[in-house]
């Protein structure tokens, strides 16, 4: 095994869900306030995940109060509490920057059907 | 302030997550034990220093080869020398610097070489301006500019910054941090970029001019 590869896996996370673009997810983020830490929620649609190994990211987009609001977590960060998958997406592209230039009705995705994988 | 060092293999770099869950870019390095091959005493040569042996290497020259048996080294890619303080101990010859000689949060210096680059410009080579992208400036904007004066002096000083062979040369980085040290697969983190190409050797030591006089060592 290479052994950068030894130095990541130290740090990977073996509790992420199965998600891909498209998928509407729930990511508890772990706020620090001072001394105090709390869970907060951000929700929306996975619209890209790039990057390999210990450094993989994914952007979530979602409208709050009508400003398209976009967060890019790394994927193996402790800051993540928990991500669940509120729906399954059905998309035919990796990344879904076209969402950003839609509004409204447009900028919905289909729910895909079939059973999960 | 003890004086420690270690050569290795530079392995590539990654990112891991600090203890606030921080991105934190580092290089890692392999540093298989080292071999004390000579230690230079003030009698013997007038000053104090260990010479360390990293690697290995399948020809040896007879003189070489003589040179190391002393110290049970069949063979080794790369020899450096570190010089100690008057208060470090003299190790003996034969035996081993490892890995754990560096902890977690000290302050070091790493040695290697640097890419080549081959024959470059000013710019790249000497971080100069160059000059501007228009109004009526001739293809000139990677230029240096000018090099001297008019017929006083009449000829360019020597020294001046040119472009030409770039790279390739000893380098050393100052002040890193040891992100962490895997003493399993002897591996060094080291916070940030090191100088040369990845399975290059560098040589890490503890920081000359740490700035928490001490907390290097």
């Amino acid at each position: 095994m290479n052994k950068v590869d030894v130095v990541e896996k130290a740090h990977l996370r073996d509790d992420i869900p199965e998600f891909w673009p498209g998928d509407t997810v729930k990511v508890n983020v772990k706020v620090v306030e001072g001394t105090r830490s709390r869970i907060q929620v951000f929700e929306g649609v996975v619209i890209g995940r790039k990057g390999g190994g210990l450094r993989e990211t994914f952007t979530v987009r979602k409208v709050s109060f009508g400003v398209g609001v976009e967060r890019t977590f790394p994927l193996h960060s402790p800051v993540i509490d928990s991500i669940e998958v509120t729906r399954r997406g059905k998309v035919r592209r990796a990344k879904l920057y076209y969402l950003r230039d839609r509004v409204g009705k447009k900028a919905r995705i289909k729910e895909k059907r079939e059973p999960a994988r | 302030m003890a004086s420690k060092g270690i050569l290795g293999t530079k392995l590539g770099m990654t990112q891991v997550f600090d203890e606030n869950s921080r991105i934190v870019p580092v290089t890692v390095v392999q540093a298989d034990p080292n071999t004390v091959t000579q230690v230079k005493t003030p009698d013997t040569d007038g000053y104090r220093a260990v010479q360390l042996a990293y690697g290995t290497r399948k020809r040896v020259n007879k003189p070489a080869a003589g040179h190391l048996a002393k110290a049970g080294v069949e063979g080794a890619k790369v020899l450096a020398e570190l010089r100690l303080g008057s208060d470090d101990e003299l190790p003996e010859v034969g035996s081993t610097v490892s890995v754990d000689t560096f902890a977690k949060g000290d302050t070091i210096d790493v040695t290697g070489t640097s890419k080549g680059k081959g024959y470059a410009g000013v710019m790249k080579r000497h971080n100069f301006s160059g000059m501007g992208d228009g109004h009526g400036v001739k293809k000139k904007n990677r230029h240096p500019g000018s090099v001297g004066m008019a017929a006083t002096p009449g000829r360019t000083f020597k020294g001046m910054k040119m472009a030409g062979r770039t790279g390739g040369a000893r380098v050393t980085v100052q002040n890193l941090e040891v992100v962490d040290v895997d003493t399993e697969h002897q591996l060094i983190l080291v916070k940030g970029a090191l100088p040369g190409s990845d399975g290059q050797v560098v040589f890490i030591k503890s920081a000359v001019k740490a700035a928490n006089k001490g907390g290097g060592a």
